[in-house]
């Protein structure tokens, strides 16, 4: 099957205003009869759930917390990114895009990307009304901070919980449509598949998490805004309920799923402290705006208290390779700098796995008053969990896993393999390549929600013969009963370990072999390994209580069942990415002074994997990355 | 370290519960409370028990799902601080600690340690919002609003709608969650627009769902994780009167001339 992206022709600044005028459209008192479903409920589905009501589709948007203002995107601290120019500083549509692109290594799709930075700044507009309370100047005016891969300021905030914010903002736009009767919101509800008749989306099977309850739904259209799969390597900083069971599910059913090994490892968090944690804590990057991030230069000096570290003996080591972004460089590179560091014995803490983020030179320039106005709940944060006062002693930091940067393989239009099911958000592929930059993902969550799936879902409607299919087809029951078998199954094997112990050695496998460095054999040795862990799984898991009723244990194991899974496409696409880019750091293929080398002759290109049955290996399809207008450039940040 | 937990146990609102002894043994000070837990329903799967549900997700103490009352204290005794960063370096090695769900008539418990927050939804559905579609919005710069207001309804907005204000007060009030929400919005020039109908909805939503009056004991404002303050209350107030006056000026505008 050739994959076809649907790019609208034309030069690359005009594609998307072309794509408008272009497209069919609803009529207004059309609208009111597509259903539409929403699965998930963070910045990308509770923007485009809100904005698909406004326009008068009937929507019935699902999550599993016990309210939509709960989702993961709460957590997001630092920033979104805009291309407003309010700071004068040469900042534009141009600039954003092709920071974001080459802070992606090239790998994204160039037309999504430009489509990304020119509807930035409406997002602003458009959250300021809703009140979201953005950081301001005294004279009224909305503020920007710096994030890394930039050299302008054109991050937006709102103290240290910009997510939080924002998914206020787009919690509050869906409650109004809720009381307005536009939108039937389910919480704790999981989807748990997705129905497919004749080639095309056509509903969902849902578990009521409080009841257990199974249940059919149809519509016109499904959207996943289900969030990124980090949580396959069980210690990441995403909450603990992030999983891939939504989009997996999908795969299984025919969506393809593109560039599952760019993951991303963010280099400022608190490192582990034992066996028991649950996850990973972010210290958000806008930190390194002040802090300066070093080790000692010997590695005699490690033990030691930092502050007794003479100057001329510490290896600010960012500001040492990378002059010009110094300690802003971007996460893949900030990340396995430190991992280089300590590899050599100079890393600090426990383990010898961690390094310092240190605020003193801030704190000496602009006094600490400043520091706590920026980011006093990040430092309180920062004491909650390791006892410590970075105000009086560097911070002790370690990559950690993050983001996922490669998700279900959508079209220009956002419009998935399946006709009519669309993927929004961090659970799509789109527009980060093989890494992310930092404030950028809340920005691509409100754009694919409030301004582009609520155009191209029409269009779609429009475009195509639309014929109802009832919840009652045969296609929905032969769904459910396999949702029924899956949960019987797991009920009923009773054996020794607990999904969470699976989890974890899962987690550790994927995190060792296929981390912040990936080789052939340590893929290899993966490849093998997470079948035989699936294996075990299957024969020994340990699922107590009843599927009739609340029961967590439940969730979590099925949840497992599909990252046991999913974690071998992980690797397979790790494998077969014979080049180091972004997040993908492949140590065969490497410069000499260690930075990632591309393969632009052999591998520009997105790939995407076709599920071809339970034990046979998956098909890639590539799309071609052409860029027509920039040059795929070695990206350099000295 | 270890500790004695005395765990409230329930099957679904309609059964009574009680509380059941279970020991955390070998436990590391470095552990957050959540984390203990997640070691103690381990080896309760161990041994084939059933473990004891709790809700959480952020672990950051942002999202607001987590909701244990420890000793009698909604979070715990840190000053603002979630349950879910609560650490057991702050519990003494030995220590008995009763951990429970909220209690209050508007948050029916759903099972063990989880109760149902759904009325605090349908409180904002009832007006806890800006009406303005996608797409309306004018250029963000053009509405200046000071940085002290700003300021102001972001120290309101800062509410994660956890509810523990409502757990910790005798009455079951809903009034520092109510006020936080309400003032966020109302500060703003984006939300004064609709301020008068926005409090006066919220408000008789919130009496609706059986949270009870507000007598300003303050036991709210000391358990807030996100120090949410009681002058919030009093801005409500103001801007409830406000708007009961409009409401009753408008009303015999309209019906008086006649
Ligand atoms: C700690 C942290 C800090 C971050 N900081 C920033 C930042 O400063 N700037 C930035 O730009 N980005 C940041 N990010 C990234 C950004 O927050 C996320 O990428 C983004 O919020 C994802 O939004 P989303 O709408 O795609 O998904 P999510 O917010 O993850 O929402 C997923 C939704 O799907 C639902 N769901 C999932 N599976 C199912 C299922 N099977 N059935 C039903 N519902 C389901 C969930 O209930 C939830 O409602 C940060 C991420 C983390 C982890
Ligand atoms: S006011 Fe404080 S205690 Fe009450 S819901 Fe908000 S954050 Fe929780
Ligand atoms: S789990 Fe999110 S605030 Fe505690």
């Amino acid at each position: 099957m050739s994959l076809d992206a649907r790019i609208p022709s034309g030069p690359l600044a005009q594609k998307w205003d072309r794509y408008k005028s272009d497209m069919k459209l609803v009529n207004p008192a059309n609208k009111r009869k597509f259903d539409v479903i929403v699965v998930g409920t963070g910045l990308s589905g509770g923007a485009a759930a809100a904005t698909l009501a406004e326009l008068g589709y009937q929507v019935k948007a699902f999550c599993f917390q016990d309210t939509p203002r709960r989702a993961h995107s709460i957590a997001a601290q630092g920033g979104i990114n805009a291309a407003k120019n309010y700071q004068n500083d040469g900042d534009s549509v141009f600039r954003l895009f092709y920071d974001t692109l080459k802070g992606g290594d090239f790998r994204a799709r160039e037309a999504n990307v430009f489509r990304l930075a020119q509807v930035s700044a409406s997002i602003i507009d458009q959250c300021a009304a809703q009140g979201v309370p953005f950081a301001r100047e005294y004279g009224g005016t909305l503020t920007n901070r710096s994030f890394g891969g930039a050299q302008v300021s054109r991050t937006f905030y709102a103290r240290g919980q910009t997510g939080q914010q924002l998914l206020l903002g787009a919690y509050q736009a869906m409650c109004r449509q809720i009381s307005l009767g536009n939108i039937r919101m389910y919480p704790r509800t999981e989807m748990l598949d997705l129905v497919v008749v004749d080639g095309v989306a056509r509903g969902i099977v849902v578990r009521n998490l409080v009841t257990g309850e199974i249940s059919l739904h149809s519509a016109d259209a499904v959207v996943l805004a289900t969030g990124g799969y980090a949580n396959v390597f069980f210690l990441s900083t995403n909450a603990i309920g992030c999983n891939v069971t939504a989009t997996y599910r999908a795969y299984k059913k025919g969506a393809f799923f593109a560039n599952p090994c760019y993951t991303q490892i963010h280099p400022t968090c608190i490192p582990v402290s034992g066996d028991h944690q649950a996850k990973l804590t972010l210290m958000s990057e806008s930190l390194r705006n002040d802090g300066r991030v070093w080790v000692p230069r010997r590695k005699e000096d490690c033990g030691r208290p930092p502050a007794s570290v003479p100057e001329a003996d510490r290896d600010y080591y960012l500001e040492r390779k990378y002059p010009s972004y110094g300690n802003l460089a971007p996460r893949d590179i900030a990340s396995r700098a430190a991992k280089e560091v300590c590899d050599t014995g100079r890393g600090v803490g426990p383990g010898g796995r961690g390094v310092y983020l240190d605020f003193s030179d801030a704190i000496k320039r602009s006094g600490e008053d400043a520091i706590r106005d920026r980011y006093g709940n990040l430092f309180e944060m920062y004491e909650r969990i390791t006892g410590e006062n970075a105000y009086r002693q560097p911070m002790h930091i370690y990559p950690a896993v993050h983001y996922a940067m490669g998700g279900t393989w959508v079209d220009y239009g956002l419009m998935s393999t399946l006709p009519g099911l669309f993927v929004v958000g961090e659970a799509n592929f789109s527009d980060h390549g093989a890494n992310r930059l930092g404030a950028s993902g809340l920005m691509q969550g409100l754009a694919d929600g409030y301004f582009i799936l609520p155009y191209t879902i029409g269009h779609y409607f429009a475009s195509t013969k639309q014929v109802k299919v009832p919840a009652s087809h045969a296609e929905f029951k032969k769904a459910e009963e396999g949702v029924r078998q899956f949960t019987r199954r797991l009920l009923s094997i009773n054996g020794q370990r607990s999904a969470t112990s699976f989890h974890k050695e899962l987690g550790r496998l994927m995190w060792e072999n296929c981390g912040m460095a990936r080789t052939r054999q340590s893929l290899e040795i993966n490849l093998k390994r997470i079948p035989e862990l699936r294996e075990e799984f299957w024969k020994n898991v340990k699922v107590t209580g009843s599927g009739e009723e609340l029961n967590q244990n439940l969730e979590h194991a099925g949840r497992v069942a599909d990252f046991l899974e999913f974690a071998e496409l992980l690797c397979l696409d790790a494998l077969h990415r014979e080049e180091s880019c972004g997040g993908h750091f492949r140590v065969e293929h490497q410069t000499e002074d260690g930075e990632a080398k591309r393969d632009d002759a052999n591998f520009a290109y997105v790939a995407a994997w076709e599920f071809k049955g339970a034990d046979k290996k998956p098909e890639l399809h590539k799309e071609p990355l052409v860029c027509e207008e920039v040059h795929m450039a070695t990206r350099s940040y000295k | 370290m270890n500790l004695t937990l005395k765990i409230w146990r329930q099957k679904n609102a309609a059964s009574p519960g009680c509380f059941e002894t279970h020991e955390a043994r070998d436990v590391s000070p470095d552990m957050s409370f959540l984390e203990m837990l997640d070691v103690v329903n381990e080896r309760l799967i161990a041994g084939g028990q059933e473990p004891f549900v709790f809700d959480s997700d952020c672990r950051e103490g942002i999202c607001g799902t987590c909701s244990l009352v420890i000793n009698g204290i909604p979070h715990g005794s840190r000053k603002g601080t979630t349950v879910c960063q609560l650490h057991l370096r702050y519990f003494k090695d030995g220590q008995t600690v009763t951990i429970e769900p909220w209690r209050a008539r508007a948050f029916p418990i759903v099972k063990d340690l989880i109760v149902d927050r759904a009325a605090f939804d349908r409180i904002m559905q009832a007006g806890g919002f800006v009406s303005v579609n996608t797409g309306n919005a004018p250029e963000a710069n053009a509405l200046p609003v000071s940085k002290e207001i700003a300021d102001l309804a972001m120290d309101a907005a800062a509410c994660i709608g956890c509810g523990a204000c409502v757990a910790v007060c005798k009455n079951a009030s809903a009034m520092l969650f109510v006020a936080a929400k309400v003032s966020h919005l109302n500060y703003l020039p984006q939300g004064k627009a609709e301020k008068d109908r926005r409090v006066k909805n919220m408000v008789s939503q919130m009496d609706k769902e059986g949270f009870g009056n507000c007598t300003v004991t303050g036991s709210c404002e000391a358990v807030c994780p996100k120090e949410i303050s009681l002058d919030f209350i009093a801005k409500m107030n103001r801007d409830y009167a406000v708007a009961l006056v409009k409401g009753e000026l408008k009303k015999s505008a309209a019906g008086g001339v006649g």
